[in-house]
């Protein structure tokens, strides 16, 4: 078991140097959480390795990356998902798998939102992805609903923004051999769900919270 | 005693570095103990302990060989450009220039260095890499700020890798001072020995004293900015004093290298101001681009290129200065 905690910590660093990732935990309470869910601007399949390996020990260790089955389901790279990152994969709306059964794109088939909160209630956590898909690394698209969902059914759970800078520069979509750059990873405080807050108001806010922190991320180099 | 590129000469000098580093660690200890651990003591804490860490690294390589100090220059060059592409504005659509940029084009180069091919590793780069790469941008489609994604990326390289790599091309230089420039071409690494190092060392010593003795002489008497919309850190007073100097220093080492006192101090001299004029240059880009520091690598310093920026500059003009009127 020592070994393979050993390999872990090591390819977690591994990662990190090859992202030349800066970990920021602004509200410095990651040595303090037990559980929480982790969302993320999406612009590269580096997004949840380096989520993952920016995590400490003990948050590592029990935390389950949402990563896409279109690409990480199969072969070699399945096994690398789930082995070693322990990732949960789900189907992507609007994947070409998804159409073929004739589900409306956009909308998150229950049963998946249903094995991430089992995953919620097993005591881990989750690295998820609102936007769905990858963007261009500028923007930020619309959320999907899952986020809300899963902030709900636990509200116990803190929801953190995790930010993530440049990393759509060293693996754009599209792209097979990684650019070095230097990335940043801005861990946000936690967020809960209000009382009274609907769908999309929550959704609103989250989004607009990863919005500000990569604009403050901008600014705050120039500050440094 | 000589080991590896490190003669009883180069070594007596890096005794020496060390002896220095051992009376700024002092220093700073006891600084530290009379005013207690303010910014100012742990930075300059910090930055006795990378010069340990870099001066160590160099006395390293040069002890294994040419070859290890190449690589150790093709890592700087690499993590130096990836800090650049960092901060430089490219495109998606750059992507595939980027990979030629960092895996295919900065090896090749130092391959050449390592051969000794003179005719080759000073015209890879400004030529072929330069005339390629643009081509290779155009042929992806994206058009939009073309010239400024083109200079960014040829910028990045003859600073990176272009330039940084004249520093360990000093290494080959004393064949060509003793046997004339058509023995040098393609002889073997290691071939300069122990004198390479020399001219090495002296390079770094000086312009990288220079960096220092500016910073001091700034931060005690400075007062008239140079260019204060560039960094106003940067005062005629430091300018000057620091310069002058390094340019003693360099003098005073005339005895490492094969030039006379007043030869010395003449190399010195151009070496610093153009040490000068990088560190000037790296900063109007960081204000351009509203960053203070390249990176975070180099604790107390910055990043590779916040250390490297004056030696990016001094190198190329040394060894060809030397090149020309020594050989």
């Amino acid at each position: 078991m020592r070994l393979t905690q050993l390999a872990r910590r090591g390819l977690a660093r591994t990662i990190s140097a090859a992202a030349g990732a800066r970990v920021v935990d602004q509200a410095s309470a990651l040595p303090q959480l037990e559980q929480a869910i982790f969302y993320a601007n999406h612009s590269s399949h580096l997004d949840f390795l380096t989520i993952w390996a920016a995590l400490p020990e003990h948050l590592q260790q029990r935390v389950r990356p949402i990563a896409a089955k279109d690409y990480w389901g199969s072969g070699l790279r399945r096994s690398v998902a789930e082995r070693i990152f322990n990732a949960y994969l789900v189907e992507r709306h609007g994947s070409s798998a998804a159409r073929t059964r004739g589900s409306d794109a956009g909308v998150s088939p229950k049963g998946q939102i249903t094995g991430m909160t089992q995953v919620l209630d097993a005591g881990d956590s989750l690295i998820i992805f609102p936007e769905g898909t990858r963007g261009d690394g500028e923007t930020i698209a619309e959320f999907h609903s899952g986020l809300y969902r899963l902030a709900c059914h636990n509200r116990q759970i803190p929801v953190i923004p995790v930010a993530l800078a440049n990393l759509g520069r060293i693996l754009p979509k599209g792209e097979i051999v990684p650019v070095p750059h230097l990335s940043t990873v801005v861990f946000a405080p936690a967020m809960h769900v209000g009382a009274e807050e609907d769908k999309d108001s929550f959704l609103t806010r989250a989004r607009e919270q990863l919005i500000s922190m990569l604009a403050q991320q901008d600014q705050q180099q120039g500050e440094q | 005693m000589s080991i590896g590129l490190l003669d009883s000469t180069s070594l007596a000098l890096l005794a020496g570095v060390g002896a220095v580093l051992v009376i700024a660690t002092l220093i700073a200890w006891l600084l530290g103990r009379r005013i207690g651990p303010t910014g100012v003591i742990i930075n300059l804490k910090q930055r006795i302990a990378a010069w340990w860490l870099m001066a160590g690294l160099i006395g390293a390589v040069l002890a294994v060989g040419e070859t290890a100090t190449v690589l150790l220059f093709l890592l700087i060059s690499l993590l130096a450009l990836r800090e650049f592409v960092t901060i430089s504005p490219t495109r998606r659509g750059d992507h595939k220039v980027l990979v030629w940029m960092v895996f295919i084009i900065p090896a090749v180069h130092y391959w050449f260095v390592w051969e000794h091919w003179y005719g080759m590793f000073s015209v890879f780069i400004p030529v072929y890499a330069f005339l390629f790469l643009p081509a290779r941008n155009a042929l992806a489609g994206q058009t939009d700020g073309f010239l400024q994604r083109t200079a960014t990326i040829q910028w990045a390289l003859m600073v990176s890798v272009y330039a940084i790599s004249y520093a360990p091309a000093l290494l080959q230089l004393p064949v060509a001072m003793e046997f004339g420039r058509e023995a040098a071409e393609g002889s073997p690494p290691g071939a300069g020995g122990a004198a390479g190092a020399q001219l090495l060392l002296f390079l770094l010593l000086v312009v990288q004293g220079s960096d220092v003795l500016q910073y001091i002489w700034g931060k005690t008497i400075g007062r008239h900015p140079i260019a204060p919309r560039v960094s106003p850190n940067k005062t005629w007073e430091g300018f000057i004093g620091g310069v002058l100097s390094a340019t003693a220093l360099g003098a005073a080492l005339w005895w490492i290298t094969p030039f006379t006192p007043l030869q010395a101090a003449a190399l010195a001299l151009v070496s610093c101001v153009m040490g000068f004029a990088g560190g000037l240059v790296m900063s109007a880009i960081k204000r351009d681009r509203g960053i203070k520091d390249f990176g975070s690598l180099i604790s107390g310093h910055g990043g590779i290129m916040d250390r490297l920026d004056s030696l990016a500059f001094a190198a190329p003009v040394f060894f060809h200065l030397v090149r020309f009127f020594f050989s």
